[in-house]
């Protein structure tokens, strides 16, 4: 590996392609061998890695070291689209996926994920001698957007002219097209709107912690279901910034948290009940109008944003709001097998209220004083704008109405083997989210039954910010339904605002945490909790992310504590 | 040389054969191709890992389908996975035939159809071995009698 001036200036780039840095990941070491071969011959400058890990490892030690990665779909520690999806928000680095399976289904996920190229095995040298032309493409565009911004004004007139078009664009839901085409399709409104030819395309933006701050800050302020990158921008009050670069930051940050929350969705359906003492009352008043499952396309995405935007540690006020949300989390995890069985039911009847979370930052604070959790400090969420939450704890009214399709309410035996097939992909920030969740649903009776199903259901809402109460009623096996079909709602939206959440996996979750709430699968073979750390008031405090996370969890990780606190880092850097 | 010359042939003639019978296909010639003076073993060393890694995955497979309790039938069928992706680095065709075959069964979370699978595989993969193996020595009995390796098309 040589430390190599980026762009097109270093001298190695005198024959370029010649010299092009590779860095190959693939947990195949024949194919890692013939691949490095091949790329040598190619006169690239090669660095194997058999691990996703070490990849990204290698990408954040030296940022510029490398001009494109080539990486394998499925690899044990890490899956090949996580990878690509972390490389993309945190390096920008063009991103290749490869894979022996050519199924469409894969390849169109690997595109929507960002990918610019996927190869099928066995691969040729021709195809390897074309991977230039990724790098070259994108350092074309990101002169272009670096020239478009130097007038000022003209990101003004960008902005205005775009406000609507991107508002539209991002709250319609329907928007199922990758980033790239997202930003042609801006390109032409911004050729429309300003006279100056030149392409306003996303420029290279290096997301700094503090940018992100003030980011998710903005975001916050505005509300998550009325952000819009303009309004982002004009709060974030960052003169170089455009309107594009918060669009395409806003994107990323909706993928990142629809992740983490369908995580903590996962982990949150463990919540115990440890923490009942919130009164019904506090919680019920918390909760907005209550609203038939509302499903805002923006609403998933932005709450599992803001939820990781907390969980990034360099930001103080999401911290706050972590480390709060920590001890919450940890307080369902810790729940036993046998708790989790309480019927939530009795206590849900109680109330017949429906609770919808307004997460708008206004009634995030007084949602979170009275979550079920024994939160004493509010607990500033910068996720608060995350959608309503619509929580019906009115057994009767089941709706349906985002009209998707009701999966059969899994058995106790399929939560399980939902929960061991997705405890993969459950990663230790979702539970962050989920608790956060957990707390604005508030206790339908002040029980120590109420945290649990409130758990579970914040969990629901979590992962799909539609969240219909019914679940929490958990009268009938209908709610679950309902549950289920606002979770696929949610994942639908969320992918069709460009969220590359995969549906199916979504999906499953949704069934456990579903199905959480009537019964909580304890077999999730994500977690062997260790009850006593969530007892532990420490945890309750702000703890750091990553020790949480290794407190938290025995499953599978995905990444080590410390990577992750890093990648938190890395990902809004 | 008559003794290089007939080594030649005869490693033409067994290559030729080993393709026509499937159990090499047009990959394993882009690795003859891409072995050169920096790597002259490099065909011998790429093989020499994917008979590692195959039979590190048949193990894999074949106590995952020992399982009396249960067969976790997504393990078997991630082992597999990566061993049609394995061959299908050195051009294993026959290997990769009978992993498609043996994922259907997977899926299908048919334990007698994995286990005829899982028997087909390591039949297969012996056979490669030993005939790769008949190649290579042929390979070095040229060079060492002082001759160049023919490239087969």
């Amino acid at each position: 590996m040589v430390l190599a001036e980026s762009g097109f200036s270093s001298p190695r780039n005198d024959a370029f392609p010649a010299g092009l840095r590779v860095l190959v990941v693939d947990d195949d070491p024949t194919w890692l061998k013939i691949l490095e071969k091949m790329l040598k011959k190619c006169s690239y400058e090669v660095t194997t890695c058999c691990l996703a890990r070490e990849a990204l490892n290698l990408l954040r030690e030296r940022k510029d070291g490398y001009d494109i990665v080539i990486s394998d779909v499925n690899m044990p520690d890490m899956d090949g689209f996580k990878l690509l999806e972390h490389v993309g928000l945190e390096m920008d680095l063009p991103v290749i996926m490869m894979s022996v399976d050519g199924e469409t289904s894969r390849v169109m996920k690997g595109v929507q994920h960002g990918a610019c190229d996927y190869l099928l095995k066995p691969i040729r040298m021709k195809e390897l001698r074309n991977i230039w032309q990724h790098v070259f493409r994108k350092k074309i565009h990101e002169v272009r957007d670096i020239e478009s911004l130097e007038g000022f004004e003209s990101i003004q007139m960008t902005r205005s002219g775009y406000d609507l078009f991107d508002d539209g664009h991002f709250l319609s839901g329907d928007d199922t097209t990758s980033g790239r085409k997202r930003k042609d399709a801006d390109n032409k409104h911004d050729d429309r709107e300003l006279s100056d030819p030149s392409s306003t395309k996303k420029a290279r933006v290096v997301w700094t912690v503090d940018l992100h701050q003030k980011f998710v800050k903005a975001v916050n302020q505005i509300g998550f279901d009325k952000v819009g990158p303009k309004k982002i921008l004009d709060l974030m009050n960052v003169p170089w910034l455009t309107r594009e670069n918060v669009a395409s930051h806003l994107q990323k940050y909706r993928l990142y948290l629809s992740r983490l929350q369908k995580e903590s969705d996962i982990k949150n359906s463990f919540i115990g009940m440890k923490h009942s003492d919130l009164p019904s009352k506090d919680s019920t008043a918390s909760f907005g109008p209550h609203k038939a499952m509302n499903m805002i396309p923006d609403d998933v995405p932005n709450s599992t944003y803001s939820f990781s935007a907390s969980n990034s540690q360099a930001q103080n006020v999401d911290l706050k709001g972590q480390g709060d949300l920590k001890g919450i989390t940890s307080a369902p995890m810790a729940e036993p097998k046998g708790a989790l069985s309480v019927d939530i039911r009795d206590s849900h009847e109680a109330k017949s209220t429906q609770m919808s979370f307004d997460h708008s930052l206004g009634s995030v604070d007084s949602a979170v004083s009275f979550a079920s959790f024994n939160s004493t400090t509010p607990l500033q969420y910068p996720w608060t704008e995350i959608p309503e939450i619509q929580f019906k704890q009115e057994c009767e009214s089941l709706h349906l109405e985002n009209g998707f399709s009701q999966l059969p309410l899994p058995g106790p035996s399929m939560i399980e083997n939902e929960a061991n097939r997705s405890r993969i992909e459950v990663k230790p920030l979702l539970d962050d989210c989920r608790s956060n969740f957990v707390e604005h649903l508030g206790p339908v009776g002040a029980e120590d039954l109420f945290p649990i199903q409130s758990k579970s259901q914040s969990l629901n809402n979590q992962v799909f910010d539609l969240i219909s109460a019914t679940k929490s009623s958990m009268k009938t096996q209908d709610v679950g339904l309902n549950y289920l079909a606002d979770s696929e709602f949610a994942l639908r939206n969320l992918n069709a605002s460009g969220v590359g959440v995969p549906l199916a996996t979504l999906s499953e979750d949704l069934q456990i945490c579903w199905l959480q709430g009537d019964c909580y699968p304890m077999n999730y073979g994500l977690q062997d909790l260790e009850c006593s750390t969530y007892d532990n008031p420490a945890l309750m405090a702000e703890t750091p992310f990553h020790l949480y996370d290794v407190l938290r969890f025995d499953h599978e990780h995905l990444f080590d504590p410390a990577e992750y606190y890093a990648i938190d880092q890395g990902l809004f850097a | 040389m008559d003794v290089v010359n007939q080594l030649q042939r005869q490693f033409i003639d067994y290559s030729a054969s080993l393709h026509r019978e499937g159990f090499l296909d047009d990959q394993f010639t882009q690795l003859q191709k891409l072995q050169d003076d920096n790597s002259p073993d490099f065909v011998v060393e790429v093989a020499s890992l994917f008979f590692e890694d195959c039979e590190k995955l048949i193990n894999n497979m074949a106590r995952a389908l020992e399982q009396q309790q249960g067969v976790d039938f997504k393990q078997v069928d991630a082992s597999v996975h990566q061993l049609k992706g394995s061959s299908s680095s050195i051009g294993a065709m026959r290997v990769k035939d009978v992993c498609i075959a043996f994922r259907s069964f997977c899926e299908a979370q048919n334990r007698e159809g994995c286990l005829r699978c899982l028997q087909q595989v390591t039949h297969e993969y012996s056979l490669l071995k030993n005939k790769l193996q008949t190649l290579f020595r042929l390979q070095q009995q040229i060079l060492a009698a002082g001759g160049s390796i023919p490239v087969v098309e």
